[in-house]
């Protein structure tokens, strides 16, 4: 007889996994909050079969780098979703990060894994790049480094070009380079806070990061921008090099340190996500622990320090309907669902709508929507079916998802704008323009 | 030919004819497919055929019954007694791409719907045409239509308003070679045998199910949802006889103990139960809102008098959703409290409610096993959950006699060895106790007229026979064998 798992020898293999598996009772009930389910109704790429294949590694059945449990671990968005379900509280995102983490390095994988892989390393390690990348950004915009790029861009693979078409307009700054290290509150002061700007987010999305600032600042805060800090890591995490994610992550412990601030406030769920997980990622360095502990307690979304100091009446009406998309991370890791619905519906005008298929993800992930294009491209489908018609924007707390829901918007001809709720509260504070076109295409 | 070869040989036609996205053979992801929702009858089973249109279907099942290829249907896999599980080699025929809903009738109040169809997507779709679809199983957010045919499903609210049998008015299925049949139909009574009636709840053992029209009521006008805590299971299960003693038919009375609670209360839906409760009785009534506060307030006055410690009206419909969400995640939860557990579905007369449960007691404590309790309380259907850790040494074994034991008890007190969670290969040897040899027989030769050739989900409901003189499985004089 074939063994099964439960005649199968104890774990062999030391820095298992059981203590994470042993939690699941196969219950199932995970199945429909899982996207790569959703679209494939394979039970190995969904949250209980990806549990199921990691034990039976411990077990001795499978070996660790089978192709079709490679392809399990690969193909997880650790999106989390899962985990906000399930009645046992199994830790599959953790689960599928370790995985990676082990994986990393034995993998051939195909090169355009490889390729994106190098590109993320030389980008998320490298802050002194960023503002260049930024100008060079904006005159690509505007069409001054001559045709060459856009005919390199053609070249790449799908989502690649649409992508990079989808990006809003470049200010051409950084926030982290560019922004007074101190901004002063409008009295009354109510709390120093740090703000946490990114990477990606910083060089694309910089006029978010101004956005926060700003009505932070007109809410009451005192604003302090370190240049000390970094990316926080997680797309190296996601792409299993736990090494530069923990470089990284040490980099902003200290910088953080090193600023007096009540919170460390994010306008990016995948940031905010990570900052909080930053006490997993050293789980092997106790030291560190209570350190991550420590800093992890202090971050928040932007939207939930707005709502937890009270929001100002608005300014001015911006009559919009629009739709909240919630970021995997900032809903299922943050805990953060109520708080951006809270601040959109109290811009007087607003008319704010829920999405068809409640909080479902639309297949970002990080670099995910390069790694798996296939894969991403049918879950932004479904994404993309459950936006109602009718609404003038879909506004979403992370950037990764803002480009993605312009490219399947994009890809439908819809003609919805994408924007963060930070910048339509600005708007609404008087403190910025209504974004017209953000994330939609230039 | 050995077995593996004709899996091959009828996976390559089936995948000829519906695409290789439709095939799954290599060895890591049919590992995925080994188990239901319960991992402790797993077996690889040799392939698995995912269709995505319901014609599909058909042609799948011709090739691999021509190849003499075992086939066992497969919904969402959160069964628990094996019953999705493809036992030496045979093909998991998966439903779940097949989840379209095809048609309502709101009128005449009917929906119909492809198999792999979640129940909740069902209810939801109910829902908003202020309609309801009644059997609830707990794992309804995964659990699929065509699942809850084949098993014939409780749930909570089943007390009142019946299991998915009273539900399913029509079934196209798809028989053995791949023959396709009607059952059932949406005029109210049909002459003849009641074949939809037999199909429903066979465990895939008749065909497959590709097509499902069940009915939906409307929504009643309003609820009630009554929570009572109380120090002693005892008084719970008292309190759940007098309600009905009383004449009072409410929708749902669910039950949990002691140690249900702590698992629960560490999901994702907790209520904040004190810790000490001894069991949480949660009780809903429901119809016309004249009279429906006076029927709470009656529920309440009966536990008074049984010393309720706490009841409480749900203040909304948020509360009421928290409430039932804690009481469904409850086999779910139990990866809180141990790495494995094993599930019983017996059913008993409502008045024995307290004795069972003090023979389930002495049991667990004579094999030295921790048991949560979780019931549909007013079935009668009791749920021990046995925990246990797989890696200790004969921990399962003990479980599984606790287990077989406190079913002896159910059929002792006059009821039966499952309620709602089908035979599978969990329960085909406690079937002896519950059935006669000449019941057995003829369920044996009524399987044969619909599978001749023993290709649908084998082995699984009824007993093992024991090699007879003929080797025929239907031994003679069976069919008047006093039934
Ligand atoms: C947490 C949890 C709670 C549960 N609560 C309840 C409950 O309250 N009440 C209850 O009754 N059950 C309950 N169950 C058991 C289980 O969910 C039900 O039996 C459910 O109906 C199974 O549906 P499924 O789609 O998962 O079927 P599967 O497990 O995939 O299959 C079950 C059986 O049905 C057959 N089958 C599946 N689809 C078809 C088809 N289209 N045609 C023919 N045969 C088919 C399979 O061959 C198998 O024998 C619970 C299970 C879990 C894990
Ligand atoms: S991960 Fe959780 S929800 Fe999913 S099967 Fe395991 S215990 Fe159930
Ligand atoms: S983290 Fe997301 S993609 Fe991964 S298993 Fe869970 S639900 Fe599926």
């Amino acid at each position: 007889m074939e063994r099964t798992p439960h005649t199968a020898p104890p774990a062999a293999r030391r820095g298992g996994d059981r203590d994470i598996w042993s939690a699941c009772v196969h219950c199932g009930l995970c199945l429909p909050s899982c996207p790569t389910y959703r679209v494939t109704g394979r039970e190995e790429l969904s949250p209980r079969g990806r549990v199921f294949l990691a034990r039976l590694v411990d077990e001795g059945l499978l070996p660790e780098d089978d192709a079709d449990r490679v392809m399990a671990m690969e193909s997880c968005l650790d999106c989390r979703a899962c985990e906000v379900v399930c009645p046992s509280g199994v830790r599959v995102g953790h689960l599928v990060e370790r995985a990676r983490e082990r994986l990393a390095g034995r993998l051939p994988g195909p090169w355009r894994r490889r390729w994106a892989h190098r590109l993320v390393r030389g980008f998320v390690a490298h802050p002194g790049r960023w503002p260049r990348l930024a100008r060079l950004g904006r005159l690509w915009q505007r069409g001054r480094l001559g045709r060459l790029p856009d005919r390199l861009l053609r070249r790449l693979p799908a989502p690649w070009p649409e992508l990079a078409e989808a990006l809003p307009p470049l200010s051409g700054l950084t926030v982290r380079a560019s922004a007074p290290a101190v901004t002063p509150a409008r009295p009354p002061v109510r709390a120093r806070v740090a703000l946490f700007a990114g990477c990606v987010q910083d060089v694309a999305f910089g006029a978010v990061n101004e956005a926060a600032r700003r009505v932070l600042a007109y809410v009451g805060c005192e604003v302090v921008v370190t240049r000390a800090q970094g990316c926080c890591g997680a797309l190296s995490r996601d792409m299993g090099d736990g090494e530069t994610a923990r470089a990284l992550a040490r980099r902003n412990l200290a910088a953080f340190a090193a600023v007096q601030a009540d919170y460390v406030v994010t306008a990016v769920g995948g940031c905010g996500a990570m900052l909080r997980e930053y006490p997993v990622l050293f789980a092997h360095e106790p030291a560190r622990v209570a350190e991550a502990q420590a800093f992890a307690r202090r971050v928040v979304d932007v939207s939930q320090l707005l709502v937890r100091l009270g929001p100002l009446p608005a300014a001015k009406p911006l009559p919009l309907r629009v739709a909240y998309h919630d970021s995997c991370h900032l809903a299922h890791v943050m805990g953060v669902r109520a708080e951006p619905r809270a601040l959109l519906a109290a811009i007087p005008g607003v008319e704010l709508v829920e999405l068809g298929e409640g909080p479902a993800c639309c297949g970002s992930a990080g670099t995910y929507n390069l790694e798996h294009p296939e894969m991403s491209a049918r879950i932004l489908e479904r994404k993309i079916d459950s936006v109602p018609e009718g609404v003038d924007a879909v506004a979403t707390g992370n950037p990764g998802c803002a480009l993605q829901l312009a490219v399947g918007l994009g890809r439908r001809g819809r003609r919805v704008r994408v924007v963060h709720p930070i910048r339509l509260l600005a708007a609404a504070y008087g403190l910025d323009e209504i974004p017209a076109d953000e994330g939609g295409g230039p | 030919m050995t077995g593996g070869e004709r899996v091959a040989r009828a996976l390559a036609e089936v995948e000829t004819a519906l695409g290789t996205e439709a095939v799954v053979r290599s060895p890591g992801a049919l590992w995925a497919y080994s188990a239901d929702g319960n991992p402790d009858l797993a077996a690889r089973p040799g392939g698995v055929v995912l269709p995505s249109r319901r014609a599909d279907v058909a042609a799948a099942v011709a090739a691999l019954h021509r190849h003499g290829v075992p086939v066992v249907a497969r919904g969402a896999g959160t069964g628990l007694s094996g019953g999705a599980v493809a036992e030496e080699g045979g093909v998991l025929l998966d439903l779940a791409r097949l989840d379209r809903i095809l048609a309502v009738d709101e009128g005449e109040g009917w929906l119909r719907a492809e198999p792999g169809v979640t129940n909740l997507a069902v209810g939801r779709r109910a829902a908003g045409m202020g309609m309801f679809f009644a059997p609830d199983p707990s794992s309804q957010v995964a659990c699929t239509l065509g699942g809850n045919v084949a098993e014939n499903s409780g749930g909570g609210h089943c007390l009142k308003y019946g299991v998915t049998l009273q539900h399913v008015l029509a079934l196209e299925a798809v028989t053995a070679g791949g023959g396709t049949l009607s059952l059932g139909g949406l005029a109210a009574d049909l002459p003849g045998y009641d074949l939809l009636g037999l199909f429903v709840g066979s465990e895939g053992t008749l065909g497959v199910a590709t097509e499902v029209t069940v009915r939906l009521l409307p929504a009643p006008e309003a609820t009630r949802t009554v929570l009572m805590l109380f120090h002693r299971e005892e008084d719970a299960s008292e309190t759940v006889s007098e309600v009905i003693a009383a004449g009072i038919l409410p929708a749902a009375m669910e039950m949990m103990d002691n140690l249900a609670v702590a698992g629960v209360e560490r999901g994702p839906y907790r209520v904040g139960f004190p810790p000490d409760v001894g069991a949480v009785l949660l009780v809903e009534v429901d119809g016309l809102e004249a009279g429906l506060d006076e029927q709470a307030e009656r529920i309440a006055a009966i536990a008074r008098r049984r010393g309720v410690r706490e009841a409480r009206l749900a203040r909304d419909e948020g509360e009421r959703a928290l409430w039932w969400a804690n009481r469904k995640t409850a086999f779910g939860a139990m990866g809180n409290l141990a790495p494995a557990y094993l599930v019983q579905d017996g059913v008993i007369p409502r008045s024995r409610l307290v004795r069972v449960l003090r023979r389930v007691r002495e049991i667990a404590r004579t094999e030295g096993v921790r048991v949560a309790n979780v019931f549909h309380a007013g079935d009668g259907n009791l749920h021990p959950l046995i925990l246990y850790d797989p890696a200790e040494p004969g921990a399962a074994a003990r479980a599984r006699r606790a287990g077989a034991a406190m079913l002896r008890v159910c059929v002792d007190e006059g009821g039966s060895i499952t309620g709602e969670h089908g035979v599978g290969s969990e329960k085909r040897e406690e079937m002896a106790y519950q059935f006669t040899p000449a019941e057995l027989a003829l369920m044996r030769s009524v399987r044969d007229a619909w599978d001749p050739a023993g290709l649908w989900n084998p082995g699984k409901v009824l007993p093992p026979e024991r090699p007879g003189p003929t080797g025929t499985a239907v031994p003679s004089g069976s069919a008047d064998g006093g039934v």
